[in-house]
């Protein structure tokens, strides 16, 4: 460390991400669990009229935790990280602190815009890109305001070598800046019209299956890089501050980085496999799915293996326990997706809730718990208070670990099922399930999924409240926990 | 060359895009390079059925139903000819989904009609006692926005050169009297066949309710 060790930070930004995270988290699983819900109860869908449908909720349920609950957590570490490991505070340059609020400001915008939108059906209807053309315009400005501090923090550094999570930082900021213009290329219908129709109306760029393919280079890399990257970023900062532990190795942090960068965007393919997509483009899709493991086991044994010899923080620490569960449910999801990607499976897990359970054991094992135990360990920090309660942190670490657990084998069944009973023909090749025996037989897996989920939902609720005693009543610190987060 | 480009930021981010830009070099940019080849015979969808396109969004109904017929015999036995990429030649955006909770509706309109249709989305267990779908009752009584979906047919003519007559032209005269002699009569026929007085009266009324305008959408899929 440098003399200047001493810095001050300026975390009010950081406060108001880490505050979005709570409540998004909680708005956004709400409405997940409700959902997931309806599929084993359906008079569940008759709560707000037309706006309580699944089919009305699933896009606010998918981009409030994606674009409301991960993106303020990865913000609120990148403002805390960014500062801490490029030796500048944001008390040092009024234009950036004002660029960091302008951000906030903006997204809070973004944010309300696109809840009242998605609930009114305005919708592009690209998954994960649903916002109409005005909202993809803030969205710009957004993101290039988030940019300028960013790299505005880099250009100020007194660390002139960046850390592992900036390179992160840096490829989530470029990636999805390119990925999200190219894919909500749009004209809009009211000006080529003589002014006809809704003004915020428009018709994709693409048609059929090039904007197929132009989405799910998107879709695919909106989870590469919103739920992988900048993840990557927070446990590559927050597991050795926090274990006190030096990163295993650095030349595999390099080759995982690297590694990543070139292998993720090639996998976009394995979405469309046996569409109507070239085919040389779905085999690639596979192949590199398959190849991507490499990269992404690489992250994950650095981080595991960063705590060599200190295991026993694991029983000791319940945000160490966070972050390994969370490593080790990447290892889970990065070594699933590929099998899924391989065409044979594919062709039996595609359309299925095989899918659905990939998804969630990794967001809500290892993006979520991520999310968790970085705000929980930067909390003390900022609020210069100890964590409430270690016991609620504990608590609501099982119960979660045991929500995700009901939730992907449930779906795991319900997708391999489904799977084989649209397939099954008897002895004379005839078909043998008509197509609501298989949504029938799900029922049991629904529920299941539903309570699994409900316990998840729980420990957000724990977490929240954790969180707000936190920085209202912990016990006041007299000066910032080198290592280990206290805890009462 | 990795411990210099830690040091130095600007060339560290050019590196990251090249790597990261350099698949969509190759694996997205060739398939651009030929616009979405129509199958013989494909007609545009009539502004009637983009206005049902858009209930379809608005309502959402990719969350649950897939357009996309693989080439599998349990898929073409139980949907119909697997699908083919001129087939999507006009759809922007494609609407292919990504979830099978209800069946995929690629090809729904060969072996639906609409009024089974109307009673499907009236109250989906009245045809399919074990359905899990909400009911679509707003539907019945929302007006389907025509003037959107008319502005969305001059648009992609316009831009595209998707093969429009020459009725379809911007201005809100030219909506108004293509309105009256093509999209209501169209309306008409599908409402009668939906077997429901309240919907043909609505249409006679000149307001096309956004069940009639779905149902016009569901049934050119084929």
């Amino acid at each position: 460390m440098q003399s200047n060790a001493a810095l001050e930070y300026d975390y009010s930004i950081v406060k108001l991400f880490m505050w979005t995270t709570v409540i998004f988290g909680i708005v956004g699983m709400a409405i997940g669990v409700l959902i997931a819900s309806q599929l084993a109860f359906p008079d569940l869908n008759y709560l707000m009229g037309e706006y309580g449908t699944f089919s009305r909720l699933r896009p606010l349920h998918t981009n409030v935790v994606i674009y409301g609950f991960t993106l303020s957590g990865i913000w609120a570490s990148m403002y805390y990280v960014g500062q801490r490991v490029l030796k500048v505070s944001l008390l040092e340059s009024g234009f950036l602190r004002f660029m960091s609020k302008l951000h906030f400001l903006l997204y809070m915008i973004v944010a309300a815009l696109m809840v009242v939108t998605l609930a009114l059906g305005i919708t592009a209807s690209k998954e994960y890109a649903q916002m109409e053309w005005p909202l993809d315009i803030l969205v710009v400005l957004t993101w290039v305001v988030s940019g300028i501090a960013l790299f505005g923090m880099i250009g100020l550094r007194r660390e002139k070598t960046l850390y592992i999570s900036m390179w992160y930082y840096i490829a989530f900021f470029l990636a999805v800046a390119m990925l999200y213009l190219f894919n909500n290329m749009e004209v809009p219908t009211y000006f080529f019209s003589g002014g006809l129709g809704a003004w915020y109306h428009s018709v994709s760029m693409y048609a059929g299956t090039n904007d197929a393919l132009v989405q799910w280079w998107w879709g695919h890399n909106a989870v590469a890089f919103v739920f992988t990257v900048p993840i990557i970023a927070m446990i590559y900062y927050f597991l050795p501050k926090e274990s006190g532990q030096a990163v295993y190795s650095y030349k595999l942090s390099l080759l995982s980085f690297w590694g990543l960068m070139f292998v993720y965007l090639w996998a976009g393919g394995h979405h469309l496999i046996w569409s109507t997509v070239p085919d040389w483009m779905q085999t690639m899709g596979s192949v590199f799915s398959v190849v991507l493991i490499l990269p992404s086991w690489g992250s994950a044994i650095n981080m595991l293996l960063t705590m060599k010899g200190e295991w026993n923080q694991l029983t000791e620490n319940p945000l160490i326990k966070f972050m390994i569960l969370a490593s080790t449910f990447y290892m889970l999801s990065t070594l699933e997706g590929p099998i899924q990607s391989v065409k044979s499976v594919n062709a039996i897990a595609h359309f299925t809730d095989w899918i659905i359970g990939h998804v969630h054991d990794g967001v809500l094992g290892w993006v979520a718990f991520m999310v968790f135990a970085a705000v929980m360990h930067m909390a003390p920090r900022v609020f210069k208070r100890e964590i409430y309660s270690k016991s609620l942190l504990e608590a609501q670490f099982w119960i979660q670990t045991i929500g995700v657990v009901l939730y992907f084998s449930s779906m795991w069944i319900a997708g391999i099922t489904q799977g084989m009973m649209w397939r099954a023909v008897d002895e004379y090749g005839n078909l043998v399930y008509s197509f609501i025996d298989t949504v029938s037989v799900l029922h049991p897996y629904y529920t299941i999924r539903a309570f699994g989920g409900l316990l998840y939902l729980i420990g957000v609720f724990m977490f929240a409240w954790n969180f707000f005693k936190t920085a209202t009543a912990g016990r006041r610190l007299e000066q910032e926990p080198r290592y280990k987060s206290p805890m009462a | 060359m990795f411990h210099w480009l830690e040091k130095h930021p600007f060339f560290f981010a050019v590196g990251v895009f090249v790597v990261i830009a350099y698949a969509g070099l190759i694996e997205v940019l060739p398939n651009f390079m030929e616009k979405a080849r129509p199958i013989k015979g494909l007609k545009p969808y009539t502004v009637l059925e983009l206005a049902g396109k858009e209930v379809y969004k608005k309502d959402n109904c990719i969350a649950c139903h897939s357009q996309l017929i693989r080439p599998f015999k349990a898929e073409t036995d139980r949907y119909g000819q697997y699908s083919m990429s001129g087939e999507y030649a006009y759809d922007r955006p494609f609407l292919w989904g990504s979830k099978r909770t209800g069946p995929d509706l690629h090809r729904v309109g060969r072996y639906r009609t609409p009024d089974w249709h109307a009673n499907h989305m009236w109250n989906p267990k009245s045809v399919v006692p074990d359905s899990i779908m909400p009911a679509y009752k707003h539907q019945f009584t929302n007006v389907a926005d025509l003037e959107t979906a008319y502005a969305e047919a001059v648009t992609v003519k316009k831009v595209f050169n998707t093969p429009y007559g020459d009725d379809i032209k911007p201005g809100k005269a030219a909506f108004e009297k293509y309105k009256k002699e093509k999209i209501l009569p169209e309306a008409l026929k599908i409402a009668k066949a939906m077997k429901r007085d309240d919907l043909v009266k609505m249409v006679e009324s000149g307001k096309v309710p956004e069940v009639v305008a779905l149902v016009a959408y569901l049934e050119r899929l084929k």
